[in-house]
């Protein structure tokens, strides 16, 4: 149970995923402008990450490794995430018309970012197995969320802020994304792994 | 090598026909069926997403008009042309005369010239920041800002700011959705019909000295206009100190109303009106002579009538008057531009 916690933790805070390891930056400074798009964007990354991590387990464990095709990994893990996220974009559309709208557009946008295949290879580098899988894709979803949030937060503040003219608009986000990346450095020490 | 070649082309190969069929099989299993009316209803709406209509987008509204929860008219940018479409597509009765064209208007004139400033105002550039910044550096209290919030919330560039700080409407581009409407913090922006040609270009609920010393052009609630020598149809009436126009009433009245308002409070859109001239069917009845309000009609009982041309407003109170159809308008209304 510690060990899940630790990798929860890793993947939030530490290792963040848009913050440490510069994974799903398009996003990131795409979606951030009001705290509500980066809230539904951050719980349709949620949902696939966690989601992608368990089927990319399987295909790994079942079909790439038994049949020495790990060089396969990055064109494999493509086609099962997009595949994934057009079915359950389909199964959701049916199912529950409300969750549909609530994911909305950000749904299909994330089937090829980055960190969702970032996501599926770390997985395979750190070797963990199918537990450890979703726990650390729910991490790096609820990490995503969480830089999201942090910036769509500024963003809206920085509306009313007196920037200086030639910093406005994508400048002063890159600066802020910098300035939050440090901040999240102040997390390195917190897991030993 | 050749077999780990041939083997990761069949495991891909495979592993995509397997996803496509399953994906094929979702996509039969789970079909939500659409109603076809919704994209037809689409195409045919203005497309601006401008949200006049009280939906999110146009696709919400053709959604809500297909389950009959919006009106269809609702459309202000698309007009009695998308209504009478969508009309057909639902195959309903388009109410007539239920949509009247309308476009948005500043119902302010005191520019930088004519209000007076308390202070200048240094904050963030918009109306409503600055309304709540002590009310704002206009003296008057009810007079446009000049931050354009308007400007910024139009989407389709109708306004723009003028060089006196206040916002002018393109009648052309105005679709009268009514955004300025409700972005404007002091309620100064009103829609009022297209046809119409008048509009009392204040908000003002001060009277006489208190709006004189804030502004050169604000309405002092003074009543003159609605006194029954100006308009007699009753166009305008008074509502505590502010004249509002009946716009289905006698529209000859209003520029009369224009012309005699002592504050220039009104704004006429068309800037140059032509005179009316008597022609020699005019026997000198004296009727014309009688109801003209600037007394532009001069001549003698029984002789043919004259119109003091530099005196004549161009209101055209006397033309349907004439019992001879003597009196005719010449040449064509001026406004500040080409429609």
């Amino acid at each position: 149970m510690g060990e899940f916690f630790i990798i929860l933790i890793s993947a939030v805070l530490v290792n963040n995923f848009v913050l440490a390891r510069f994974l799903g930056i398009c996003p990131f400074l795409g979606v951030s402008k009001k705290t509500d798009t980066a809230l539904g964007m951050g719980m349709a990354v949620i949902f696939v990450m966690t989601l992608a991590s368990i089927f990319t387990n399987l295909i790994h464990n079942l079909v790439l490794i038994p049949y020495h095709l790990e060089f396969l990994q990055i064109v494999t893990f493509i086609l099962v995430i997009a595949s994934l996220v057009q079915l359950v974009e389909t199964v959701l559309r049916k199912l529950s018309p409300a969750l549909y709208h609530a994911l909305g557009i950000y749904l299909p946008l994330i089937t090829t970012n980055c960190a969702i295949l970032g996501l599926a290879l770390l997985n395979v580098i750190k070797q963990y197995d199918l537990t450890r899988c979703i726990v650390f894709g729910l991490g790096a979803g609820l990490g995503f969320t969480l830089a999201l949030l942090i910036m769509s937060g500024i963003r809206e503040r920085l509306q009313f802020a007196d920037v200086p003219k030639p910093l406005r608009g994508v400048p002063i986000t890159l600066i802020v994304a910098g300035l939050l990346s440090m901040a999240f450095m102040g997390f390195s020490g917190l897991v030993k792994m | 090598m050749q077999s780990s070649t041939l083997l990761a082309l069949i495991a891909l190969g495979a592993l995509g026909l397997l996803f496509s069929a399953g994906l094929a099989y979702a996509s039969r299993k789970f079909a939500v069926e659409e109603d076809p009316r919704v994209i037809q209803i689409l195409d045919v709406l203005a497309g601006a997403n401008c949200g006049a209509c009280g939906y999110p987008g146009c696709r919400a509204f053709a959604e809500a008009v297909v389950e009959g929860k919006a009106p269809i008219s609702a459309c202000t940018p698309g007009g009695t042309e998308s209504t009478s479409k969508i009309a057909k597509i639902m195959e309903m009765e388009a109410e007539e005369g239920e949509y009247v064209p309308q476009v948005a208007v500043v119902r302010c004139r005191g520019g930088f010239k004519e209000a007076r400033t308390l202070f200048q105002y240094y904050g963030l550039q918009d109306c409503a920041a600055a309304q709540l910044a002590a009310g704002g550096s206009k003296a008057c209290a009810y007079g446009c800002l000049g931050l354009g919030s308007c400007v910024r919330v139009c989407p389709f560039e109708a306004l723009t700011m003028g060089d006196n700080g206040l916002p002018l409407v393109d009648d052309k581009r105005c679709t009268g959705c009514g955004l300025c409407v409700s972005a404007c913090p002091r309620g100064i922006i009103q829609l009022i019909p297209r046809s119409a040609q008048v509009y009392l270009a204040c908000v003002s609920q001060e009277r006489g000295k208190k709006v004189k010393a804030v502004c050169s052009v604000g309405c002092i609630g003074c009543g003159l206009c609605s006194k029954p020598k100006v308009t007699p149809s009753g166009a305008i009436t008074m509502a505590d100190s502010l004249p509002v126009i009946d716009y289905t009433k006698g529209a000859g009245e209003l520029v009369v109303a224009v012309h005699k308002c002592p504050t220039n409070s009104f704004v006429d859109k068309i800037v140059h009106r032509p005179w009316v001239s008597i022609d020699t069917k005019c026997d000198g009845c004296g009727i014309c002579k009688e109801i003209c309000p600037v007394d532009a009609i001069e001549g003698e009982q029984s002789h043919q009538h004259k119109v003091i041309t530099n005196k004549c407003i161009g209101c055209g109170i006397c033309v349907p008057k004439c019992p001879l159809a003597a009196i005719s308008i010449q040449g064509a209304l001026g406004y500040t531009e080409e429609r």
